[in-house]
């Protein structure tokens, strides 16, 4: 099997590996660099529960070869914590939007797209937004709450 | 809260603290089965069936083998020469853990890879060379009883056909009298399909196996870690496993639903190659074996009949059941009844008789029957109540709500004894549909739809009065495999105060490590921040029977309460003690006893806890903790009235659900916040096979929705935003008048919206419909085209 050297800037660390070819980004974050908070539900593309931001863009781990990201910037949900917690990690946990707690990591990694997209999305923007996540637990009444939650506070945070 | 006893500091029950859980979930930082790495770990791939019913005439592994990486291949051979080819089910029935002769559904385990890591694993999978001869095969389950049909479990002993129990509750001839002098019968088929819990974490292990002490530990996605244990011990003893030497721990789980109660193969076969191999194994199931493989739900054939007088008096109802078990009768029911809970079927209405019968057969399809969130089979025998009830309304021409409040079991009436033998401990049925009506506006919402009708637009509004029974239970119904069904709480106080709990239950996202502390708050006036709770290592937590049947409050829950009574009336003594007074002269308020009369001569728990290690009455053993197994007296019977309102597209025949209101009564609630996100919860796996789920076979036995592309779990697009509301009716048997709530809205909901769409065509003539309501079958029952 053909292997190549990558480097992937995971949540701001350059991780080397010599990888496989075929090998899965979320099995390069999960397994070569132990990140085990991006999980997988279905490897199909469909729970959402190994999303993380490529760039700047929301992905499903499961469905994006590791070379496909070499020189790139990835991060996980272990990277959204600075001197505080992100007010997505913040509202999950004030809004109670978590009950297991599996699909929370891919949940908040999609919702930080679509904050960073649109900053004040209506609840319908909010659903559609996380559509592509899959949750047994919640119902999403209270996920929704807690990117509203963000969505104020980090209103109020760039009014400041 | 004006109702809690406790501070919010102390945060006793009623209280919504924020979960305890939370912090680690919300980094990253839970530890899930897949997240466990050991030394020398290698990773188990399995090799399944094609064919739903085929002879094995050979497997060649030569070529996997030689796959660089691969370790070995394990086939039922390799097992059958440890006996560990087969296992016993939960239902004393047997299943395979590998085939040696043949396959009896497509995606059985047939062999197992193991290899250095999850890649050649696959990789040696797909070299797996298996020769099979495909046999007849048996989908349907009214044909299974065929005298030509083949027989699917030949490998028992005396058994000539695919049957495997007849069962019936209730009074026969009682009941047909009843139906001979009705004014009104209703007789109708009713289906719940097959359907599949779909946690969004799958199922999988890490066994590992010390030769040398003879130490197995495994890593397990199990809603029932100490069951499991013993089944090991007992199963595997010949072996060499001894109960002893067998640590399982279950940590954090991504959601079970009843699931990860079951013993599947894939443990089976990690766990025997951890042994036979020395090393660590990791056995993680993709999503399509998880939905192809895994126990499925429901899938009951009933045919429903009941009687009632002119005027809506519900008298008599009698159900036929034809229960499609798969290749093996491997149900998780913890109950004596092989229809688990379903004589619960009279609901919420004072019938004068009832009768239910129910077969059990064998068919081509993975083994089980789990109960998908709910007690063993009371979603089936809710759907069949509620919906029959709407019939005689339609029949009669009454209101469904009309119907219902002149049909509930009084409030006086309780505990009130069922046609069917079940005590129901408490309720006020009518007062929980009141209460819906109320708040979503039933009689606007009357008029409205009037209107819409008027224009040719289709709405409906649907209710559901539901009557849960749940919290197994009383021993003497209540076991697995003999395993009385009682569960735990140790409680340790220690000096400082602080407290370690540990639990015979497993939270697999329910929040026990806040609601028990909750619990342990209220009891004792300890701040529930300084109470630390543990479940699912078996090596340290009491015996229990785990997570399921919201059975955790109503069990694991009442033990907390009755292990702070032991530890209370201890304290009581070292604070007569420390005081210098009598016992019977102090008295108890949140947190500390004090001399009656004199309120500031007093001790706190705290200081208590500090003397009972170091200045401990003598005569009076030293330390605070204690332990309790409680054997509930009896079931508890949350109760609850839901109303849900949809809107059809009839041009697409797509049914948006616009409102629903839920009105839920679980006795004395623990955490507010909690319990409405289990009903949220509840809500939406109600919702999902009422309109999407459903898992299918063609007639070869080839599962026609086997992946999340066919299978479709509902997303926030289509789940509504859930109204909730309460009552409140205390259980009286519960040391907190708690009954638990996990699963009544799963349960409940699925009703109230096919009534509702059935209300929304039922001036086209539509009296009945069968879920999932998807579009396809909702555009055809309005155009009058038959579902093919």
């Amino acid at each position: 099997m053909a292997t190549q050297t990558i480097t992937v800037n995971v949540n701001g660390e350059a991780k080397t590996a010599e990888v496989e070819d075929r090998l899965l980004l979320v099995h390069f974050i999960r397994d070569n660099h132990g990140l085990t908070g991006t999980h997988i539900g279905c490897d199909t593309t469909h729970c959402g529960a190994c999303t993380v931001l490529l760039d700047e863009t929301a992905v499903k781990s499961c469905t994006v070869f590791a070379v496909q990201a070499n020189g790139r910037n990835v991060t996980t949900i272990e990277g959204m914590e600075g001197d505080a917690l992100h007010p997505l990690q913040e509202g999950f946990m004030e809004e109670h939007g978590l009950q297991c707690g599996f699909c929370t990591p891919g949940m908040i990694m999609s919702s930080k797209h679509l904050l960073d997209k649109n900053l004040n999305p209506t609840e319908e923007e909010i659903r559609w937004g996380i559509s592509g996540n899959l949750c047994r637990c919640t119902g999403y009444v209270n996920i929704v709450k807690a990117v509203q939650y963000a969505s104020n506070k980090l209103q109020e945070t760039s009014a400041d | 809260m004006s109702q809690c006893k406790t501070s919010p500091e102390v945060g006793g029950m009623g209280h919504s603290v924020k979960r305890k859980e939370d912090p680690r979930f919300i980094r990253g930082q839970g530890k899930y089965v897949d997240d466990v790495v050991r030394p020398g770990m290698v990773y188990m791939d399995i090799v399944r069936s094609p064919y739903a019913h085929a002879k094995i005439k050979s497997i060649n592994t030569e070529k996997a083998l030689a796959h660089p990486g691969v370790a070995a291949v394990i086939t039922g051979e390799t097992l059958k020469e440890y006996n560990l080819h087969m296992m016993p089910t939960l239902m004393s029935d047997t299943q395979m853990v590998l085939p040696i002769d043949k396959v009896c559904y497509q995606a059985q385990e047939v062999a197992a890879v193991v290899a250095t890591d999850r890649y050649s694993a696959a990789d040696g999978v797909e070299l797996v060379e298996v020769e099979y001869e495909p046999l007849p095969v048996v989908v349907d389950p009214h044909k299974a009883t065929d005298p030509d049909a083949p027989i699917i479990r030949d490998d028992k002993e005396g058994q000539d056909s695919n049957h495997i129990f007849h069962w019936e509750a209730g009074d026969k001839s009682g009941t047909d009298e009843i139906f001979q002098n009705a004014d009104v019968t209703i007789k109708k088929d009713i289906y719940l399909p097959r359907i599949h819990v779909a946690s969004i974490e799958t199922c999988g292990c890490v066994s590992e196996f010390d030769s040398v002490t003879g130490q197995l530990t495994v890593w397990m996605t199990t809603q029932a870690p100490h069951a499991i244990r013993t089944v090991l011990a007992l199963v595997a003893g010949h072996v060499g496993l001894q109960e002893d030497k067998i640590r399982i721990i279950a940590p954090d789980i991504g959601g079970g639903f009843g699931g990860k109660v079951p013993v599947y193969p894939g443990y089976v076969i990690a766990i025997a190659a951890s042994v036979v191999t020395g090393l660590p194994i990791k056995w993680i199931e993709d999503r399509r074996e998880n939905l192809q493989a895994d126990s499925f739900a429901r899938d009951y054939h009933m045919t429903c009949e009941i009687a009632a007088d002119k005027d809506g008096t519900l008298n008599g109802l009698r159900i036929k059941t034809l229960a499609d078990h798969g290749y093996a009768d491997a149900a998780a029911n913890p109950s004596k009844w092989p229809a688990g809970m379903f004589s619960i079927c009279t609901g919420s209405y004072n019938f004068k008789n009832a009768f239910v019968e129910v077969d059990g057969v064998y068919t081509n399809k993975p083994p089980g029957g789990i109960a998908y969130r709910c007690s063993f089979r009371v979603t089936e025998a809710v759907h069949a109540i509620e919906r029959m009830v709407d019939m005689v309304a339609d029949e009669l021409g009454m209101d469904a709500a009309e119907i219902r409040m002149n049909n509930f079991i009084p409030k006086d009436a309780f505990p009130y004894k069922s046609p069917m033998g079940w005590e129901y401990d408490s309720g006020d049925y009518h007062a929980a549909l009141k209460l819906a009506m109320d708040k979503i506006g039933y009689d606007k919402l009357l008029k409205e739809q009037a209107e819409k009708r008027e224009k040719g637009e289709l709405m409906g509004i649907g209710i559901s009065s539901f009557t849960e029974v749940v919290g197994a239970g009383p021993s003497k119904d209540f076991d697995i495999l003999g395993i009385k069904m009682f569960d735990s709480s140790e409680i340790r106080i220690h000096p400082t105060g602080k407290v370690m709990a540990r639990f015979g239950t497993k939270s697999q996202g329910q929040g026990h490590e806040t609601t028990y502390a909750q619990i342990i708050a209220e009891e004792l006036g300890i701040p529930h921040t300084d109470i630390s709770v543990e479940e699912g290592d078996t090596d340290t937590a009491p015996y229990g029977l785990g997570t399921y049947a919201s059975r955790s409050t109503p069990t694991a829950g009442a033990a907390a309460a009755m292990a702070c009574r032991k530890i209370k009336d201890k304290a009581q003594k070292i604070a007569a003690h420390l005081l210098e007074a009598a016992e019977e002269d102090l008295e108890w308020e949140v947190g500390k006893f004090s001399v009656k009369g004199v309120p500031d001569k007093s001790v706190t728990i705290q200081d208590i806890a500090f003397a009972a290690y170091t200045n401990h009455p003598q005569g009076l053993e030293a330390g605070l903790e204690a332990t309790h197994y409680y054997d509930p007296p009896n079931m508890t019977y949350p109760f609850g009235s839901y109303i849900a309102v949809v809107d059809i597209d009839s041009g697409t025949g797509e049914v948006k659900v616009r409102r629903f209101l839920a009105v839920d009564d679980c006795g004395n609630i623990i955490n507010p916040m909690i319990v409405e996100g289990q009903i949220h919860g509840g809500l939406t796996m109600g919702l999902a096979p009422s309109l999407f789920e459903e898992i299918s076979y063609d007639d070869e036995g080839n599962i026609t929705g086997g992946s999340f592309m066919e299978y479709l779990v509902p997303t926030a697009v289509e789940t509504p935003n859930w109204e909730t509301d309460k009552t409140v009716t205390p259980s009286p048997h519960h040391p907190l008048g708690a009954k638990g709530v996990g699963e009544s809205a799963t349960v409940g909901a699925p009703p109230a919206i096919v009534n509702a769409v059935v209300d929304a065509l039922s001036h086209l003539g539509v009296r009945h419909m069968e879920i999932p309501l998807t579009p396809e079958k909702v555009w055809r029952a309005i155009h009058k085209q038959d579902a093919a």
